[in-house]
């Protein structure tokens, strides 16, 4: 087994009564492909908040390359190598698609505190943009008003803006989300190019995207790991397809 | 990406404010008036316009440098102009910095009401201080020292002050427009389009707020400094809810987060208070209300924006060229 970049061990969260993630123990290796499925209400993206500290667990603990990061706030691991993408997009709609991706490097780069020269002569900041604009096929969009575009390309710059931030560990909650089926594929294919190394955990509710893309894969129901595996052992495993899959279970695993 | 550039129509401003000290030389007070109010209106259109800082007690930090001057001066412990003005900065800064740290924990509803306390209580400590602060009478005659130790700030023609407000406009502007086109204003952008993004990049979103909100409360303060300076007067009417509205009135009536939006609103304000209400010196304001309403319903971005809008318009109907 490769090396661990990320581990959660016994992480909780209880709102009020409710426990929306309960003692979750979690591997995510370096370079993996892993996925995160579950039914709605099961705690996936509570989980992805634990994870990037927009929400402090009630119990446990958050490790990233073994150091405890639990009480580490969301801009500090940000900082530390965890970026993430958000379900609903969080874009910044006024400003032109290039303009988002510069403030993301700005960001990383450690520049967006500097007060007395143009964010425009930052010519380097402004080509590492637009050759991440490039790799995902935005470049002719870069001069665009996000909120011009078509949602699928917002959800390409919702993707772009993660990625700007080289990150190490890349959370992205239903990349796909919303995106009419025949331009989903669109996203796929800039999730597939992602660079190797990165860690890679993903929710998803469409089981060819999660066969085609994971190696492994984790089940939540009701906040708790229901079953972790290989696709092929996931997919023959009688309880998930009863549980989580239903009757849609027959038309979901085609193979 | 190229919009730090300096654009040719930018100097008109300027040539305005000169032009004006030579065609009106009886009207040199209102124009002191005029140009504090549009330093006003970009400090707070730093706060509001580009970080999002919802704010309606601004006035106190004009207020807190407009008595930084009034009772040095009064008092005679500190006259001189520029160095008063840095003074201003400083208290009003400090204020603004303090009471950032407590304030922009919190946004929407909360920040508001939060900012208009800070007012109310300097207001209150600037009334109950009627010691030192001259009460709801003021501080009249202040002495300002020559400029320089040459020019001195006539209360009759107030030629000098003009020129030194101007001067200082021009200062503080320039300053300004650095700091929205710089990577620091970039991310303040950020911050009013999606701050919970920003928390999700990694963008320090408290400090940066702080900071802004430090700055602009420096610089309504050397605004406030100049009023005392430029009338040699100061009074409660500095830091109330009245000058703090009015103040939004003007950034939203010429276009917030657009820089030239505070010059575009204070021209027509005062232009409107001053030559409407001597028509109309009871209903004047009725007109300003009209206009306020056609405004949000229909040129949501001020007029700077509407103007904005109908050039685009008129450059796709000419056709890319």
């Amino acid at each position: 087994m490769t090396e661990v970049r990320l581990e959660t061990q016994g992480l909780s969260r209880h709102f009020g009564a409710l426990v929306a993630v309960q003692g979750i123990d979690f591997k995510l290796a370096a370079g993996a492909r892993h996925a995160l499925i579950g039914p709605n209400g099961a705690g996936k993206t509570t989980f992805i908040n634990l994870l990037t500290g927009v929400l402090p667990p009630t119990h446990g603990r958050v490790l990233l390359g073994g150091r405890d990061i639990t009480s580490t706030a969301q801009a500090g691991r940000v900082k530390l190598g965890i970026a993430r993408t958000f379900q609903i997009n969080r874009l910044f709609r006024g400003l032109s698609v290039l303009e988002n991706v510069c403030i993301a490097v700005t960001e990383r780069a450690g520049a967006a505190g500097s007060m007395f020269y143009p964010a425009g002569r930052r010519g380097d900041l402004i080509a590492e943009a637009m050759e991440l604009l490039r790799t995902l096929k935005l470049a002719d969009a870069a001069r665009h008003r996000v909120s011009e575009l078509p949602y699928g390309r917002q959800r390409l710059v919702e993707l772009a803006i993660a990625i700007a931030l080289k990150p190490e560990v890349l959370l992205l909650d239903e990349p796909a989300a919303g995106v009419p089926s025949a331009e989903s594929h669109i996203i796929l294919d800039a999730i597939e190019r992602l660079p190797e190394h990165i860690a890679v955990l993903i929710i998803e509710h469409d089981m060819d995207v999660v066969f085609r893309f994971a190696k492994r894969i984790t089940v939540m129901v009701s906040g708790a790991v229901f079953a972790e595996g290989t696709p092929r052992e996931i997919e023959a495993n009688p309880q998930v397809r009863e549980v989580y899959l239903g009757q849609a279970a027959q038309g979901a695993f085609h193979g | 990406m190229r919009r730090h550039r300096l654009r040719w129509w930018e100097a008109l401003p300027w040539i305005a404010g000169i032009v004006f000290y030579f065609a009106f030389p009886d009207y040199l007070g209102f124009g002191c008036e005029l140009l504090v109010t549009i330093l006003f209106a970009l400090s707070l259109d730093l706060a509001l316009g580009y970080a999002g800082i919802i704010t309606l007690g601004h006035a106190a930090f004009f207020g807190a440098g407009a008595y930084t001057v009034g009772m040095l001066a009064s008092y005679n412990i500190w006259t001189e102009p520029i160095t008063g003005l840095l003074l201003a900065a400083l208290v009003a800064g400090a204020i603004g910095f303090l009471s950032g740290i407590v304030l922009l924990r919190t946004r929407g509803l909360t920040l508001l009401m939060l900012t208009l306390c800070i007012m109310a209580l300097l207001e209150q400590a600037a009334n109950m201080g009627a010691a030192y602060t001259g009460g709801f009478d003021g501080l009249p005659s202040l002495p300002i020292a020559p400029l320089f130790g040459v020019f001195d700030f006539s209360a009759l023609y107030a030629d000098t002050q003009y020129l030194f407000a101007l001067a200082v406009l021009f200062v503080c502007f320039l300053f300004v427009r650095i700091l929205v086109y710089s990577p620091f204003g970039q991310s303040l952008t950020g911050i009013r389009e999606n701050v919970s993004r920003m928390h999700a990049i990694g963008s320090p979103v408290r400090r940066r707020l702080i900071v802004c909100y430090t700055i602009s409360a420096a610089l309504a303060g050397v605004a406030g400094g100049l009023l005392a300076q430029t009338t040699a007067y100061v009074n409660l009417a500095v830091l109330g809810l009245d000058r703090a509205a009015t103040v939004l009135i003007v950034l939203i009536l010429g276009g917030y987060g657009r820089l030239y939006g505070a010059f575009i609103g204070a021209v027509i304000y005062l232009a409107l208070e001053h030559f409407l209400a001597q028509v109309y010196p009871t209903a004047w304001q009725l007109g300003l209300g009209l206009m306020l309403v056609v405004i949000a319903l229909f040129a949501r971005n001020g007029i700077l924006g509407l103007a904005e809008t109908l050039w685009r318009r008129y450059e796709n109907r000419r056709g890319p060229s």
